[in-house]
């Protein structure tokens, strides 16, 4: 054989070998959570464990609903602050901003997208929690607090997909709503908004996605009490911070619980994974 | 599309606006637009009962057009001053949690804290900022090169649309969906635990560099994708073999916008955390490569942000935190510059064209 037909067999095995590098990685994860998680789901069980009220390793009670639920609360928590004014915010830099302006904001939504979660997590320590702690009753670790610093961190998440998928309604859509006696915000909220739906509703999945596994800045501001909080301004621990807080130190059953945990965070992630795929995809028929 | 949702005296109202003066008649027809029903009427009263009642209906026309004008007027306004509060609030936002951080953190950056040494007294982030500098490019040596091997793949070598392809698109938005600390577990419980690493520079940066595949690999993709097929043909016409163009005339060309994918992958490598306190733990030394040679990769160390995260949490140093949080702000900053400079450099490039 000659020489360069090797050459160019070898590359070509390589590039299809390391394209297979993210299946193996995906394999790979699956079975290392599932293989440590499912015998102590199965230990436990998983009626117990996904509705039972109690988180008492000392007393080998595991139950994860009140977590679960504290995830779906701050979650929602944070779509219903980050979401509007994402949006909107969006809608300015789409259709209201002038060049100069769009070309400052822009850089800052980027910056805000990158600054580590850690950072966002202190930032919520000394300034979101004082504040509620002045104005409610209770501590200010918080669920809102938690609420409020997750809008903020799934903004940028929001702010860009959004954006993207307003930029791409075509011109004439905006032309012909003018053409019928619309003023531009009319133009805006009833011709392009709508026709940019579905690419702004797979932003706000992105951003539930982001809101549900964000562990770090959580687990600053949120008490992490394992109860079902009665209010806005009670504590409230989320799965990620189950992980977190008690991965340190635990051992046997408890051990497996938590990565058990994680497997429920995990089936949470790929539901909202495959939500996304079928928004993305409607919107690519269209 | 959703025109039947616009009201319709809106439409009809500012058509009558240019006719109604005219004359009667085709003012009775504009408005005849607006609101069905009172039009039917308007046009049976003008049959039945001739020219003196046009004035009355004219003028109602005009009264229910003025307040709808008003109505529509207070609307758009409303929204458009919901669309700037919304800029506003995203801005003074980012203003405040950036400002609160410098106004707070740069007074506290003391000589201090860039001592070589971490002590329990001074706690120095040089150390933990070497560590980031090491795992960032271990992280990077491993994921760089499977990362853009495998755009490689899927833009110059496949087929499009085969079962291998989807299978590996699918995975990669599945692990870019997959949250931090779900790498974390992974990285604890196979290189940390299976693979008896134990907590380590070795493993942190092998569990970061699985985070950060799919980020290489989507921009790299990009990148190669906005490379001309004519480059290729070029490539081929000159008798070079498939390996040669990719790498002779594609890669170059395509560099821009893989390197922007490499800083992202890199922000997010400094920044994370919940990755790491499991699989690379939390020791504030740099690892003795002096003494240990190749073996200190095997040792724990910890980055930036899990130093600022040991540091949160212990709260007993927090103008030092402060100071960490200036240091990761800056470091972001630096990124971010850089890929939206290869962002540039990339689609300038291409215009040239």
């Amino acid at each position: 054989m000659p020489k360069h037909v090797i050459k160019e067999g070898a590359a070509r095995f390589i590039f299809i070998a390391s394209a297979g590098i993210s299946i193996l990685a995906v394999a790979l994860i699956c079975v290392f959570l599932f293989a440590n998680g499912v015998p102590a789901l199965s230990q436990i069980g998983l009626p117990d464990f996904l509705f039972g009220m109690n988180w008492r390793p000392a007393n080998d009670l595991y139950g994860i609903f009140p977590m679960i639920v504290g995830s779906i609360y701050v979650t929602a928590g944070a779509i219903l602050v980050g979401v509007p004014v994402g949006l909107l915010t969006a809608i300015f830099l789409s259709r209201f901003a002038s060049g100069r302006v769009a070309r400052i904001i822009n850089p800052g939504v980027q910056l805000l997208a990158g600054i580590p979660s850690v950072v966002y997590g202190f930032f919520g320590l000394v300034i979101i929690v004082p504040f509620i702690r002045s104005v409610a009753p209770g501590n200010g670790l918080s669920l809102l607090a938690a609420s409020i610093l997750l809008g903020i961190m799934i903004l940028p998440t929001i702010i860009t997909v959004a954006k993207n998928s307003l930029d791409a309604v075509p011109q004439k859509y905006y032309e012909g709503a003018l053409a019928l006696g619309a003023d531009h915000e009319r133009a805006t909220f009833r011709v392009l908004v709508p026709a940019a739906l579905s690419g702004i509703m797979a932003g706000v999945v992105l951003g539930v996605g982001r809101a549900i596994g964000e562990t770090m800045a959580v687990v600053m501001i949120a008490g992490n009490q394992p109860v079902i909080p009665e209010s806005l301004f009670n504590g409230v621990r989320t799965m990620t911070a189950n992980i977190v807080l008690e991965m340190g130190y635990a051992a046997d059953l408890h051990r497996g619980a938590l990565i058990a945990t994680g497997v429920v965070l995990f089936v949470f992630i790929l539901l909202i994974t495959l939500l996304f795929n079928a928004i993305k995809k409607r919107s690519e028929v269209r | 599309m959703r025109f039947g949702n616009l009201p319709a005296p809106e439409t009809g109202g500012s058509f009558a606006k240019g006719q109604s003066p005219a004359s009667g008649t085709s003012g009775a027809f504009g408005a005849a637009g607006a609101t069905g029903v009172a039009a039917a009427a308007a046009a049976a009263g003008a049959s039945s009962e001739g020219m003196m009642h046009f004035d009355r209906w004219d003028a109602l026309f005009e009264q229910v057009r003025e307040k709808n004008t008003k109505h529509r007027r207070l609307v758009s306004r409303l929204l458009r001053l919901a669309v700037y509060l919304g800029a506003v609030v995203t801005v003074a936002v980012l203003a405040f949690v950036v400002g609160y951080i410098l106004a707070k953190g740069i007074p506290a950056l003391r000589p201090e804290l860039f001592a070589w040494e971490y002590t329990s007294v001074n706690v120095s982030l040089v150390p933990a900022l070497i560590n980031t500098v090491l795992m960032a490019a271990l992280a990077l040596l491993l994921a760089v090169p499977f990362g853009v091997g495998s755009a490689i793949y899927l833009v110059e070598y496949a087929k499009r649309g085969s079962r291998f392809v989807q299978l590996v698109r699918v995975t990669t938005e599945t692990l870019q969906g997959i949250p931090s600390i779900i790498y974390g577990l992974f990285g604890m419980l196979f290189f940390v635990t299976a693979l008896h690493w134990n907590l380590s520079l070795m493993a942190g940066a092998c569990t970061l560099a699985i985070m950060i595949l799919p980020v290489v690999m989507r921009t790299s993709e990009e990148a190669l994708l906005a490379v001309p097929d004519a480059y290729r043909e070029g490539g081929f016409g000159l008798g070079a073999g498939r390996l040669r163009t990719v790498f002779r005339c594609v890669l170059p060309s395509a560099l821009p916008g893989i390197l922007g994918g490499v800083i992202l992958g890199l922000g997010r490598v400094v920044g994370e955390v919940a990755a790491l306190i499991f699989t690379a733990g939390s020791i504030a030394q740099v690892p003795s490569f002096a003494t240990e040679g190749f073996w200190a990769l095997f040792d724990s160390a910890r980055t930036l942000a899990v130093h600022m995260y040991a540091l949160a949490s212990e709260g007993l140093h927090i103008n030092e935190t402060y100071a960490t949080a200036v240091v990761l702000l800056v470091l972001v900053a630096l990124l971010n510059l850089g890929a939206s400079k290869a962002a540039r450099t990339m689609s300038k490039g291409n215009n040239d064209d």
